[in-house]
């Protein structure tokens, strides 16, 4: 396949995400500028501008009038995809880290890092749909875990909400008390930082990834260990594919491995497996730099990968893809 | 589009045309034509359109235009989707120009690559070949240090694992200028395989640079042209060779006539030694000596 290369931010990519109808591409970099672009060509369509601090995070509402970004700043803001203008500006006492929009996007679960006397926390807030009642205050502050918590979404329904962070657990909540109803199992759980964390479509299933070089996947419901699969180098990133049964690993080196393996351009690479056998079917070359951000298109024939180079490859797959056999 | 050829006015009857039209009336319809007929598109979705017209010098001319109808391939854009294709550019975007290359598609191929098959050990020696292939490319790395192998951190002389072993690499060495080796291995080196890189080349290395350096072989009456690659392919048959050097004037590019091998074995450059001194390459005689005096 030819990628096709989209060098909009100067600094590393943090966060992609495709719209529900898969033909717009969220990217978010640590450069303060979320971007848009066409997910058919890598046209750019616009930038969202008024971060004053590296863009974490990003979630897109259903019908893509509405877009959200978690920001270093310790904001988070709404804006208006169309325009790039904003609507509103939440404000926080630490930068925010995760964001994601809740079915229906009446609501938005936002995490927030420790900072200074804060530690971090997850906080539900409700979206209006016209932006001028929006109002400030947070449905449901959940404290707890120690350390960062990189990555927090909706559970089935909206009933729960799933975290995870530096601490290596993973966390069920209950969405509407704050209750802690699960916690992932310690010895089979992850060893390390969880860096990021990716649902199935249809919000059964879903993936973690973790520096300690391994993705697992779990049951939504009962918290249990299906998968493991495990890579050479720490997992910044994670997707699944909506259309087959593939998971995608994106990740990095670690610190102490830099001088020894070689620094050929373009070698770090987005390797698939299968998602049932746990084997690897392959890599997917070209990237500068350790991988930040993986992203399916809704209709799994394409996805996206955004690396520490502040590159954007957008991969439209070939028709043998689809025929892959381990 | 086929034009398939005028057709003339009808000839006057030769006898009374049926309603009684005598030709005056005739010839007063010349102005009309046929009306256009569309032959629908049929079932490989080929249309025909035939019409009448006027050419230049007043003839009528049917023009019979076949067309195929296909339909596109399905269009996967939802309707929103396709509305959202013609949005204005908003932000940093706005500014855009046609030609600017933020967006581009990937000269290279990229393919989902298999990996190897279970429990090859490919992984070890392509880890010392592909330093030497990142030589080989240039550009991208800028210093080596050929004592540690390690790239960017140091040069030679400044190598703080100076007595430690050689690694297990045999390369070209860079010619003349070592500060500017770089530049040198820079140029034009993209698709050049070093001698150490190609196929059945010899990377084994020695235990002790030192002991290399003892068994470094001068060579000299070199002609013009003769290159490293030269002489590693004259001296390859004797033996395992782990460093070839031709002293090359970098301002004509030519050699200067001289060069040093050294061999992993003493006993590889005696034969050599033995065998190559005098020989005749490329019009010149060679003459092939030990570097240092020795004494055996």
């Amino acid at each position: 396949m030819r990628p096709i290369l989209m060098k909009g931010h100067e600094r590393p990519l943090t966060f992609l995400k495709y719209n529900r109808d898969g033909d717009l591409l969220f990217s978010c970099a640590k450069d303060h500028t979320p971007t848009v672009w066409f997910a058919d060509n890598g046209e750019r369509l616009g930038t969202y501008r008024g971060h004053n601090g590296a863009v974490w995070t990003c979630d897109v509402s259903r019908d893509s009038t509405r877009l959200i970004t978690g920001s270093a700043d310790q904001t988070v803001k709404l804006w208006n995809v169309q325009k790039g203008t904003q609507l509103y500006t939440f404000n926080f006492g630490s930068p925010a880290r995760s964001v994601e929009f809740a079915i229906g996007d009446k609501l938005a679960v936002i995490t927030t890092d420790p900072f200074m006397e804060l530690t971090s926390a997850i906080h539900v807030k409700r979206i209006a749909g016209d932006p001028t009642e929006q109002t400030e205050e947070s449905v449901l502050v959940i404290k707890g875990p120690q350390g960062r918590i990189n990555r927090a979404v909706w559970g089935p329904l909206n009933r729960t909400i799933i975290s995870a962070g530096e601490d290596a657990v993973i966390r069920i909540w209950d969405s509407e008390t704050g209750k802690l109803l699960k916690e992932s199992d310690k010895e089979s759980g992850h060893k390390k930082t969880i860096t990021s964390l990716t649902k199935a479509a249809d919000g059964s299933h879903f993936l973690s990834g973790s520096l300690d070089k391994s993705a697992k996947l779990w049951d939504t419901r009962t918290l249990t260990l299906i998968k493991t699969y495990g890579t050479e180098r720490p997992v910044n990133a994670v997707a699944m594919s909506p259309l087959l049964d593939h998971v995608v690993l994106g990740g990095g080196q670690d610190a102490s491995a830099v001088t020894t393996t070689d620094h050929r351009a373009g070698k770090f690479e987005a390797k698939f497996y299968d998602k049932i056998l746990q084997e690897e079917i392959g890599g997917v070359k070209g990237h500068f730099g350790p991988i930040n951000a993986l992203a399916f298109n809704p209709d799994g024939k394409s996805f996206s990968s955004g690396g520490e180079d502040g590159y954007v490859r957008l991969h439209h797959f070939d028709p043998d893809y689809f025929n892959i056999k381990i | 589009m086929m034009v398939t050829g005028a057709t003339q006015n009808p000839a006057p009857p030769t006898k009374l045309r049926w309603g009684e039209l005598d030709e005056d009336d005739g010839e007063d319809l010349d102005f009309l034509l046929p009306p256009k007929q569309v032959i629908g598109p049929d079932e490989n979705g080929i249309k025909k359109v035939i019409e009448y017209k006027f050419n230049d010098e007043g003839n009528k001319v049917k023009i019979t235009t076949t067309t195929r109808v296909r339909k596109l391939a399905n269009a996967r854009l939802s309707k929103q989707a396709v509305e959202r294709r013609s949005w204005p550019k908003f932000g940093d975007a706005v500014r855009e120009d046609v030609g600017s290359r933020l967006t581009m598609v990937s000269t290279e191929e990229i393919l989902l690559e298999r990996p190897r098959a279970p429990g090859s050990k490919a992984e070890e020696p392509k880890a010392a070949g592909d330093s030497l292939a990142q030589l080989g490319k240039g550009g991208a790395v800028l210093m080596v240090c050929r004592t540690c192998g390690k790239k960017g951190d140091h040069w030679t002389s400044r190598c703080p694992y100076k007595d430690l072993a050689l690694p297990a690499e045999s390369f070209v060495d860079k010619p003349a200028v070592p500060e500017t080796a770089t530049a040198a291995a820079g140029s034009g080196k993209n698709t050049y395989v070093p001698p150490g890189m190609r196929a059945g080349a010899d990377r084994s290395g020695t235990d002790m640079r030192r002991r290399n350096d003892e068994n470094s072989v001068r060579v000299t009456n070199l002609s013009e042209d003769t290159r490293e690659a030269d002489l590693h392919e004259l001296f390859r048959p004797f033996g395992a060779v782990s460093r070839v050097y031709v002293a090359i004037d970098q301002k004509t590019g030519m050699s200067r006539g001289f060069g040093f091998v050294n061999f992993v074995n003493k006993d590889d450059a005696q034969r050599a030694i033995n065998k190559l001194n005098g020989y005749g390459y490329d019009n010149l005689i060679l003459r092939v000596e030990w570097a240092t005096p020795r004494t055996n």
